[in-house]
C-alpha cells in the first residue's frame, strides 16, 4: 500500500471532476435560471480539496500496485459520490436533505437512475443537466475517462481500469497502450452520445432535453428532466429512439470497436453473448407483449407491443426510463421484468446487472454438469462461440454470482428490518444493485418515501452494483490490507 | 534422379526404402540421429549425413548443387519449409517436397508460392489418413476407397455376401444388372489369393472385390455385392492425437461421435477444440468405460493411437462387445495381414496412405497418384495423357493399341468430369487421366515412360 501515491491520485482526479461542474455553470448563465451559485460553491470546493490533497504528495510518482488500484477506485467512487451531492443540496431545491442529495448523486454516478426529487419538471436548468451528466459520465467510468485524458497515470492506469470496467474478462485490451484503449472507448461513447441526441432532437425532443436524454440513454442511467420519464413525451418516434440507443449501448463496446474499425456488422454476429443477449430480450418482450395482449391492459394491439418492447428494453438494459406504470401491470410481468434486469447488459458495456456473458457461463456451467452425469468419463469444456473458457474464469463467475445473490438476501433483509415491506424491499435492492432505477410497490415510480437509512444501504448496493462487488468487497478483506 | 531426403523417420525410411529400389536413383538421407542412418545405411544402398538438414554447409555436403528434388520429411514443419526455402534460394533445387502438419500452414494458399515460400508439393500424412478414413466411414460397406482424378472416379474394396445381387454370376452380367452404369472390376481376392477378374469370372461369398467406378454410383455398385450396411452414426474414435482430433472435427457435425483419450491434458485440449463430439478420458481398453459409453450400439469403433498392440487389443474389445465394425491403425506391416479381415474389420496402414501419395509426386511423366491395393497385392496408378498422336505412345490411341508392360491394364479414364470405363475400342485423348492397375511394382518405371511425351512436344 502507497497511500501517498494514492493520495496524490485522488487529488488529481477530484480537480478533474471539478471540471464537470462547468457545464452546469454554464447551463445556468444561458438559461439564467438562478441556480448557478450552488454549483461555483461546489467548483471551488472540489477544486481547493483536490489540491489540498495533491499538493503536499505531488512528487511520490510511484507506479501504482494491483491493491492501489483498488482503493483509488472505490475511495474515488465514494468520493466523487458524496461530493457529487454538494451542488444539490446547496440548491436546496425542495429543501433537500444531506441523504437524498447524497441517494441522488450516486443515483446518478452508478448510472442507477433512481430518484428521490419528486417535481423534478420545476427544477433549474443547471440542475437537471448536472444529474443527467453525472449519469453520463459514471456510464463509461470516470476513471477510464482519466486514464484516458490523464497520460501520467502510465502503467498504473490498467490497475484502475481492471477495476472499474464491468465483465469477467478484464484483460483484453482494445490497443496495445491503455490510453489508447481508453480513448477508443470514450470516443465510441461520444460518437453513440452524438447519434442519440440528434435522434431525440429529430423525434421531437427540444435541444436540451434531447442532450439530456441522449446523456442517460447511452450510459444507461435513467434520468429523465420530467416526472413522467420518457413517458412525458408521448411520443412512438421518440420511445423508438430509445429502444435502439438502449439496445446499443448494452452492447460490449468493444465490439463496436471491432466493428466500427472493420467498417462490418460480422463482429456482432460473431459474439455470443451479443446473441443472448437479443435473444434474452426477444424472448421476454414476446411473452410480455403476449401477456398485455391476454390481459388487455392496453386498448390496441399496437400499444402493447410498442408498450412492451420499451419496457422489457428500458427494464433488461438497466437504463430504467419508464412510459407506463409497469409495476402496476398484470401478474408476474412486473417481477419478470426485475428478474431479467438482474441479466443486465453485456460485459464492457454501459449496462448494470450481473451481465450476459456471467449468466451465459452460469447456464453452460449447468448443461455441463448434467452432460456429466450422463457421461462421467468425458470432458467438456465450456465454451463461449468458439473458445473454451479457463476454468478460472468459471469459478470467478460462480464466486461472484453467490457474492450477488448473499449481498442481495442481505439487503433485502436489512431493508426489511428499517421497515419496508418485502415487495419494496425486495425490488429496491434489485432496482439498485442492478443499478436499474425504479422498483415496485413503493419505490415503483421514486424513492422519495422511503426512510433514510434505507436509503444509505442502498447507496451502498449501488455502489457494489457498478463497481461489480468485489472491487468494494475486497477492501474489506484482512488480506488486502496484510503487508 | 538425384535425391535428398531430411529426416529418416518413419515416412522418411519408408519412402527411401521405397526409392532405393529403382537403380536410377541417388538418394542421401540427412537426419540429426546416428543410429537411425546406421541402421538405414547397412539395409539400403544409400549416402546418409548427420546433422541438421536445414543448415546450408550441410545440404552442400549432400550434394544440393546437382539435386533433382528435395524431400523434408522431418517432424517439424519449420524446419521443412526453411530448408525448401534454402534449397531453392541458394541451390536452385528445381523440385521441393515438405510434409506440412499444421492445419494453420495449410490453410494459407499463397504461402507456398515460388516467391514466398517456395514448396512445390505439400504432404501431410495426419490429413491423408484422416481423408481415407473418413472415405471409409461414409461408405459403411467398403474396405477400402481411394479416389482419382480428385475424387470424381473411386476405386472400392467390398466384401461379396450371398445378399449381393452378382454373387454366384459371372461377371460378365454386370451390364444386364446395372443399367447405365459402368464399372470394371479390378481385382477379386478369394482365400487371400489373387484371381484374374475375366468375363466368364464368378464372384462367390467371400470374396474381396475392387472396382472402379463414377464417385456417384458407387452406392449402387456395392449393392451387386452385398446388401448395404445402414449408413453409420456413431462413432467412437479411441486415441485423440493428431488423427484422431482432426477426425472428430471433421465428422462432429455429420455423426455422432465420442473421442477416448488417456492423456488429461490432451483431452482437455480435445474438448476445448471440438464442438458437439464427447471427449472421455480414459482408456479405451477398458471394458467398464465402453460398456458405460454404449460400445454395443456403435457403427465404427476407430483405434487411432500410436500404439500397434493397443489399438489391436482395443479393437478386438470392442468388436467383442459388439461394435458393429472395427477399424485399427497399424503401422507394421506384418500386423496387417496377421489380423486384417480377421478380428478386424480394416486395418488402416498410414505408411500406405501416405507414400502413395508421396511416390506420385516422385514419379516422371505425369503420374499423379499411386496407390497400393489392399493387401499390396496391387498397385493403381493414375497418370494424365499429354500431347498427340506423333508425340505421345498413348494419345490418339485405342486402349488395344497401347503397349502396355506386362501385367498392366488400363481400366478407365476420367475426360474432364466424365467418368469412362474403358473398352478395347476406346480412344485415349490429350488431357486424360488414364487409371491403370499394375500387378507388378517394378513395372512402375516402364508406365511412367509410356506418359512421357516425345521430344518434339515441347
Amino acid at each position: 500500500m502507497q497511500p501517498l501515491v494514492i493520495l496524490r491520485i485522488l487529488g488529481l482526479l477530484m480537480l478533474l471532476s471539478s471540471c464537470t461542474l462547468l457545464p452546469p455553470i454554464a447551463t445556468g448563465l444561458i438559461y439564467g435560471d438562478g441556480a448557478v451559485l450552488p454549483f461555483v460553491e461546489a467548483f471551488v470546493l472540489t477544486l481547493v480539496s483536490g489540491f489540498l490533497l495533491y499538493l503536499p504528495v505531488r512528487k511520490h510518482r510511484n507506479e501504482l500496485r494491483l491493491r492501489d488500484g483498488f482503493l483509488v477506485v472505490v475511495l474515488f467512487w465514494t468520493v466523487l459520490g458524496v461530493a457529487g451531492g454538494l451542488p444539490i443540496y446547496l440548491s436546496k431545491v425542495q429543501d433537500i436533505s444531506i441523504t437524498d442529495s447524497v441517494f441522488e448523486s450516486i443515483s446518478g454516478i452508478t448510472t442507477t437512475g433512481a430518484t428521490v426529487i419528486v417535481g423534478i419538471d420545476e427544477l433549474p436548468h443547471s440542475l437537471l443537466l448536472y444529474r443527467q451528466e453525472l449519469q453520463w459520465l459514471g456510464g463509461m467510468g470516470i476513471i477510464v475517462l482519466a486514464v484516458a485524458v490523464l497520460p501520467m497515470l502510465g502503467v498504473g492506469g490498467m490497475q484502475l481500469f481492471r477495476a472499474e470496467t464491468p465483465g469477467p474478462v478484464k484483460d483484453t485490451k482494445l490497443t496495445p497502450r491503455i490510453t489508447e484503449t481508453a480513448k477508443a472507448l470514450w470516443y465510441i461513447y461520444l460518437g453513440l452520445t452524438i447519434a442519440c441526441l440528434l435522434a431525440y432532437w429529430a423525434a421531437g425532443m427540444s435541444f436540451f432535453d434531447a442532450m439530456s436524454h441522449s446523456f442517460s440513454t447511452v450510459a444507461i442511467g435513467g434520468f429523465s428532466t420530467h416526472d413522467a420519464s420518457i413517458g412525458y413525451f408521448d411520443s412512438t418516434a421518440i420511445q423508438f429512439v430509445a429502444i435502439v440507443f438502449m439496445l446499443m449501448s448494452g452492447i460490449n463496446f468493444a465490439i463496436h470497436f471491432t466493428a466500427f474499425r472493420n467498417r462490418s456488422l460480422k463482429p456482432y454476429r460473431r459474439d455470443a453473448e451479443f446473441r443472448t443477449y437479443i435473444l434474452v430480450l426477444f424472448v421476454v418482450s414476446i411473452v410480455t407483449v403476449g401477456y398485455l395482449q391476454l390481459t388487455k391492459t392496453f386498448d390496441s394491439t399496437a400499444e402493447s407491443v410498442i408498450e412492451g418492447l420499451f419496457q422489457v428494453v428500458s427494464i433488461g438494459t438497466t437504463t430504467g426510463y419508464t412510459t407506463a406504470d409497469y409495476y402496476t401491470w398484470p401478474g408476474f410481468l412486473p417481477v419478470l421484468l426485475l428478474y431479467v434486469s438482474f441479466i443486465g447488459g453485456c460485459s464492457g458495456s454501459t449496462g448494470g446487472g450481473i451481465k450476459v456473458i456471467r449468466i451465459l457461463l452460469l447456464v453452460k456451467q449447468g448443461v455441463r454438469e448434467l452432460r456429466r452425469l450422463v457421461h462421467p468419463n468425458a470432458q467438456f469444456a465450456v465454451k463461449i462461440g468458439r473458445k473454451a473458457m479457463p476454468e478460472k474464469v468459471i469459478e470467478a463467475v460462480w464466486g461472484f454470482f453467490a457474492a450477488y445473490f448473499a449481498i442481495s438476501a442481505l439487503m433485502i433483509l436489512m431493508l426489511m428490518a428499517t421497515g419496508l415491506d418485502q415487495e419494496t424491499a425486495f425490488s429496491a435492492v434489485a432496482a439498485c444493485l442492478n443499478n436499474l432505477g425504479p422498483g415496485l410497490g413503493e419505490v415503483g415510480r421514486n424513492f422519495a418515501s422511503i426512510n433514510d437509512t434505507a436509503k444509505w444501504i442502498l447507496c451502498v448496493a449501488m455502489l457494489l452494483g457498478r463497481l461489480e462487488i468485489f472491487t468494494l468487497l475486497v477492501l474489506f478483506s484482512p488480506a488486502f490490507w496484510r503487508k | 534422379m538425384n535425391i535428398i531426403i531430411l529426416g529418416a523417420g518413419q515416412v522418411g525410411s519408408t519412402v527411401a526404402t521405397e526409392l532405393a529400389k529403382e537403380e536410377s536413383n541417388e538418394i542421401t538421407v540427412i537426419d540429426t540421429n546416428q543410429q537411425i542412418l546406421s541402421d538405414l545405411q547397412d539395409r539400403l544402398d544409400l549416402r546418409t549425413i548427420c546433422g541438421n538438414g536445414s543448415y546450408p554447409g550441410l545440404l552442400e555436403d549432400a550434394g544440393a548443387d546437382d539435386a533433382d528434388m528435395l524431400i523434408a520429411l522431418t517432424n517439424s514443419d519449420e524446419i521443412n519449409m526453411i530448408a525448401c526455402q534454402i534449397a531453392s534460394s541458394l541451390f536452385h533445387t528445381p523440385t521441393k517436397i515438405a510434409r506440412i502438419r499444421s492445419p494453420e500452414y495449410l490453410g494459407r494458399p499463397g504461402l507456398f508460392a515460388e516467391e514466398s515460400i517456395p514448396v512445390d508439393v505439400m504432404i501431410s500424412p495426419e490429413s491423408l489418413v484422416t481423408d481415407y478414413i473418413y472415405h471409409l466411414i461414409e461408405h459403411p460397406s467398403a474396405l477400402q476407397v481411394l479416389d482419382f482424378a480428385e475424387g470424381r472416379a473411386q476405386l472400392v474394396a467390398v466384401k461379396a455376401y450371398d445378399d449381393g445381387l452378382l454373387v454366384g454370376h459371372e461377371l460378365r452380367t454386370t451390364t444386364e444388372h446395372l443399367k447405365g452404369i459402368d464399372m470394371r472390376v479390378a481385382a477379386i481376392f478369394r482365400e487371400g489369393q489373387s484371381i484374374q477378374p475375366s468375363a466368364d469370372c464368378v464372384i462367390e461369398a467371400g470374396d474381396e472385390v475392387f472396382f472402379l467406378s463414377a464417385r456417384e454410383h458407387i452406392p449402387k455398385v456395392i449393392s451387386e455385392m452385398r446388401k448395404l450396411d445402414k449408413p453409420n452414426k456413431r462413432i467412437m474414435l479411441a486415441g485423440g492425437g493428431n488423427i484422431g482430433g482432426q477426425l472428430a472435427a471433421r465428422m462432429e457435425h455429420d455423426y455422432q461421435v465420442k473421442v477416448i483419450e488417456a492423456y488429461p491434458a490432451r483431452a482437455r485440449e480435445l474438448s476445448a477444440m471440438l464442438d458437439s463430439a464427447i471427449v472421455l478420458l480414459g482408456d479405451a481398453a477398458n471394458p467398464d468405460l465402453l460398456q458405460e459409453e454404449n460400445i454395443e450400439s456403435m457403427d465404427v469403433f476407430c483405434a487411432l493411437t500410436n500404439d500397434d498392440e493397443a489399438n489391436i487389443l482395443s479393437s478386438m474389445l470392442a468388436k467383442r462387445m459388439g461394435a458393429r465394425k472395427v477399424m485399427s491403425l497399424i503401422n507394421r506391416p506384418a500386423y496387417v495381414d496377421l489380423v486384417e479381415s480377421g478380428l478386424i474389420d480394416i486395418a488402416i496402414s498410414p505408411h500406405q496412405v501416405t507414400i502413395g501419395a508421396l511416390l506420385a509426386h516422385i514419379r516422371r511423366g505425369d503420374v499423379v497418384a499411386v496407390h497400393a491395393l489392399r493387401r499390396g497385392s496391387a498397385e493403381a496408378i493414375e497418370a494424365i495423357a499429354h500431347g498427340d498422336k506423333t508425340s505421345s505412345k498413348v494419345v490418339g490411341r485405342t486402349i488395344e493399341e497401347i503397349k502396355l508392360p506386362e501385367g498392366a491394364r488400363i481400366s478407365a479414364i476420367v475426360r474432364g468430369d466424365e467418368v469412362i470405363i474403358a473398352h478395347h475400342d476406346t480412344v485415349i485423348e490429350s488431357e486424360d487421366h488414364v487409371i491403370l492397375f499394375l500387378t507388378n511394382k517394378k513395372k512402375i518405371a516402364e508406365v511412367e515412360k509410356l506418359f512421357q511425351v516425345g521430344i518434339t512436344y515441347f
